[in-house]
């Protein structure tokens, strides 16, 4: 992985003067993983904060090519651009190596996308898809989606007498479904750790086949915090062992980052306003129910990667 | 040269797509198409085509692909009928708003509910404000002259909009006929290279497609597809003439069947108009004034064609194989009926709505029609407006 | 910017300048403006891989200054900065 000093050379692809809001985790993810690459890249939207504050009409802050189609349909669509591409390269008419990366959020991931994302990876097109998870529909009003974790405060999902912690289901675990897919290569990471991330970027782009990367995004106004907090939010996710950094190739298991020490995931609570009705003492059982469950979801994975607790 | 085969529907579509040899093919299997994907599929493993099949999970699926393959530079195409059409609706017109000229056959077939396979409509008409170009066929030939023109047509730079072109299903898409099928190297010169001038994948050039319009861009990118489908009718005609020179068939946006002298004329689509030319051939014989007006082209809607062919009509009548509900009456007879309005001769024009579901039409039902126009041109009394052939009450 | 007719613009919505959104000018967004003190700059270049907006701008590997016509003053790179360079200062007090 080059150093930063030497990443800072790279054209910077992803201009200023997006519409993103400040500190917003979507762009510094987008920047770290253009970046990463190092073949040409072609981009593809799904609907959502990323595509729609990057591309208004007339202006874009894409320096590469990027197509937005609809809401649900961005791995669809990417398989389109990447039979063409073999098509042509066949033809001799194309002679560069490209390579082909799909963004969207969670909700045009593991709700409304996840037919054209899971028949994209059952075909096995030649494509990375990057999932921005900032777990709600972010764009049009922080609704809760299956990203969402259990106990957040969503518009959809709120805080209530009838519903006192907020969203009452447990979140989808899509990296399991992706390593269900037969992908040869799946992996979660954070913007905080962005060696880890580039990386991770790298090994997928370098494999073939279709690769799925789970990104937190960490949303201000969704989640309730400062702007300026991002980046530590992105950090205590991993910490807390609310996102484990590990990636899964051809079905093995590795974990990528262990923190040296856990935090308490009351921590993680705290850092947000979409979780502080979890501090209240009638909320005390949930808490601990979901410490625990971040413990055994801990020793599952590290069994899984062969590595001791 | 060319050959002479016996093909359904679907074979015909299958073979015509092997021949032009789309660079991506995506599509989702639907009765009645099925055929055709079949087929296309059975040319790509034997080598026959070098066309990548993208064996999409959904018609949205299909759709979005095609999309992504043409505005990447490829040449791409689909087909379906009724609910894949109904299901893809969301990007049907975001294939036409970014200017893709994919096309896409269409197996017409009743949208459901309650389901049903067979024949109307439907399907295609409610896709009439997508933005596609729709063509119209009667039989096996046509299918196979309007996909081989359809795409010299989408790709004509001042078109640049998808075409749909539609033919009946299980009457046509699995009705043996005699087809004349032209030489591989013809259909090839004739459809060309497709050039798209922005392709994504021209890495040195980035270009963004599928922004967000606000509401000061909206309407002018609109304003831009009404210009195009403005300049098709022209392209329609030109095409037709460049393929009546290798094939010997010529194709206008309309064909008119013994309109030069009629009174009494029936305006229909698809294959019903090969059933009303026997009865226009028969009531000729009788010594009735009869004549068909066939639309090949509904949209964009021949306006100008249709007012010169019904002219000298005495009586009108419509035949829709759809319903509009809630419209007084259906689709092909309103804007049929809309094109007379300014006309200083009034017309009388009734519709007449039929074959829903694939509900078949005879030769008597089509007689009856004919002789309600005898007595409208007679007695000057419309009658009933809008009445229902076959349906039983 | 003036606002084109229909025929002006290419069709299709089809954006053909990449990366002209530099052209609109977030930095007007700010309360907070960050500030970078030379002396304490170790160029490592954090601020530079977490900010967001592109607003960093680096030469040679070091870091030469802030893009303030695009920052939005998120103030991550005040908060990630290991020596503390970087200090948000309230624009309008800013005088």
């Amino acid at each position: 992985m080059p150093s930063l000093k030497s990443l800072s050379q790279k054209k910077e692809l992803l201009s200023g003067g997006h519409r993103l809001c400040p500190g917003c985790g979507a762009s510094i993810i987008v920047r770290q993983i253009l970046l990463a690459a190092e073949n040409p890249v072609v981009g593809c939207g799904a609907t959502g904060c990323l595509e729609v504050a990057t591309t208004i009409y007339p202006f874009t802050a894409w320096k590469i090519p990027w197509i937005h189609n609809a809401f649900e349909n961005a791995a669809s669509t990417l398989s389109g651009v990447e039979a063409a591409y073999c098509a042509l390269k066949r033809k001799g008419e194309i002679k560069e190596e490209i390579k082909f990366i799909a963004f969207a959020g969670d909700g045009g991931t593991y709700d409304i996308g996840i037919q054209a994302l899971s028949g994209a990876m059952e075909r096995g097109h030649n494509l990375l898809y990057i999932c921005y998870d900032n777990e709600a529909y972010m764009n049009t009003g922080i609704q809760r989606s299956s990203a969402t974790p259990r106990g957040a405060n969503t518009t959809t999902s709120p805080v209530g007498k009838a519903t006192p912690i907020g969203k009452e289901r447990e979140r989808k675990d899509l990296v399991e479904i992706m390593v269900a897919h037969n992908s040869p290569y799946v992996a979660q990471a954070s913007p905080a750790y962005y060696n880890d991330l580039m990386k991770k970027v790298q090994k997928a782009l370098s494999i073939k086949g279709p690769t799925f990367i789970n990104i937190i995004s960490p949303c201000p106004r969704g989640w309730r915090y400062e702007p300026s907090q991002s980046i530590q939010i992105a950090k205590l996710a991993v910490t807390s062992g609310f996102w484990p950094l590990y990636e899964v190739e051809n079905g093995k298991y590795k974990i990528t980052y262990r923190p040296r020490k856990r935090v308490p995931l009351i921590e993680w609570f705290k850092s947000q306003g979409r979780f502080k009705h979890l501090l209240e003492e009638e909320n005390k059982k949930i808490v601990e129910e979901m410490q625990r469950r971040v413990d055994e979801k801990e020793k599952i994975l590290l069994a899984r990667a062969g590595e001791k607790p | 040269m060319g050959k002479i085969l016996g093909l359904t529907g679907d074979e015909v579509a299958a073979e015509v797509i092997r021949q032009i040899n789309p660079d991506v093919m995506a599509a989702y299997p639907i009765t009645p198409q099925t055929e055709i994907v079949q087929g296309v599929s059975q040319f790509v493993a034997d080598g026959l085509m070098s066309t990548e099949m993208v064996r999409v999970e959904s018609e949205h699926s299909a759709m979005s692909a095609c999309v992504g393959a043409s505005a990447a530079g490829a040449r791409a195409m689909t087909a379906t009928s009724a609910n894949g059409l109904a299901l893809m609706w969301e990007i049907v017109y975001i294939a036409a708003s970014l200017r893709l000229p994919i096309v896409m056959p269409v197996v017409n077939r009743a949208l459901s509910g309650p389901i049903n396979i067979h024949c109307d409509h439907s399907d295609s008409m409610g896709a009439r404000d997508s933005g596609w170009i729709q063509l119209y066929s009667e039989n096996c030939q046509e299918i196979y002259d309007n996909i081989i023109q359809a795409v010299r047509i989408a790709e004509s730079k001042e078109v640049l909009l998808p075409v749909m072109v539609t033919f009946d299903g299980f009457i046509i898409s699995h009705a043996m006929e005699r087809v004349e099928i032209l030489d591989d190297e013809e259909v090839k010169n004739f459809v060309g290279k497709y050039k798209n001038p922005y392709p994504l994948l021209d890495i040195s050039n980035p270009v963004t497609y599928g922004p967000l319009d606000l509401y000061d861009y909206y309407f002018e990118h609109k304003r831009q597809q009404v210009e195009a489908m403005e300049r098709t009718p022209e392209v329609i005609q030109k095409v037709g003439e460049k393929f009546a020179k290798i094939s010997g068939r010529s194709y206008d946006l309309i064909e008119g069947y013994k309109l030069e002298d009629t009174d009494l004329v029936v305006v229909a689509a698809g294959s019903t108009a090969g059933t009303i030319k026997e009865v226009v051939d028969e009531l000729r014989e009788e010594g009735v004034k009869a004549g068909l007006l066939k639309i090949r082209c509904f949209r964009p809607f021949p306006v100008r064609e249709i007012k010169e062919a019904l002219k000298k009509a005495k009586a009108v009548a419509v035949l829709d194989r759809s319903a509009s509900f809630g419209a007084e009456g259906g689709p092909l007879f309103l804007e049929i009926r809309s094109s007379l309005f300014e006309e200083a001769k009034k017309i009388p024009v009734v519709n007449y709505i039929y074959g829903l579901g694939g509900r078949d039409i005879s030769i008597k039902q089509i007689r009856s029609v004919y002789q309600n126009l005898q007595r409208i041109a007679q007695t000057k009394e419309v009658g009933k407006l809008v009445d229902y052939l076959g349906v039983r009450e | 910017m003036k606002e084109k007719g229909w025929k002006d613009i290419p069709i299709g919505g089809l954006i053909l300048e990449p990366g002209n959104a530099i052209n609109y000018k977030t930095g007007s967004w700010r309360t907070f403006k960050p500030v970078r003190d030379e002396e304490k700059c170790t160029h490592c270049l954090l601020c530079w891989i977490y900010c967001p907006d592109s607003s960093i701008i680096v030469e040679d590997g070091k870091v030469k200054g802030i893009d303030y016509e695009h920052c939005k003053g998120c103030g991550i790179c005040s908060t990630q900065c290991p020596v503390n360079a970087i200090k948000m200062i309230e624009e309008a007090k800013e005088g």
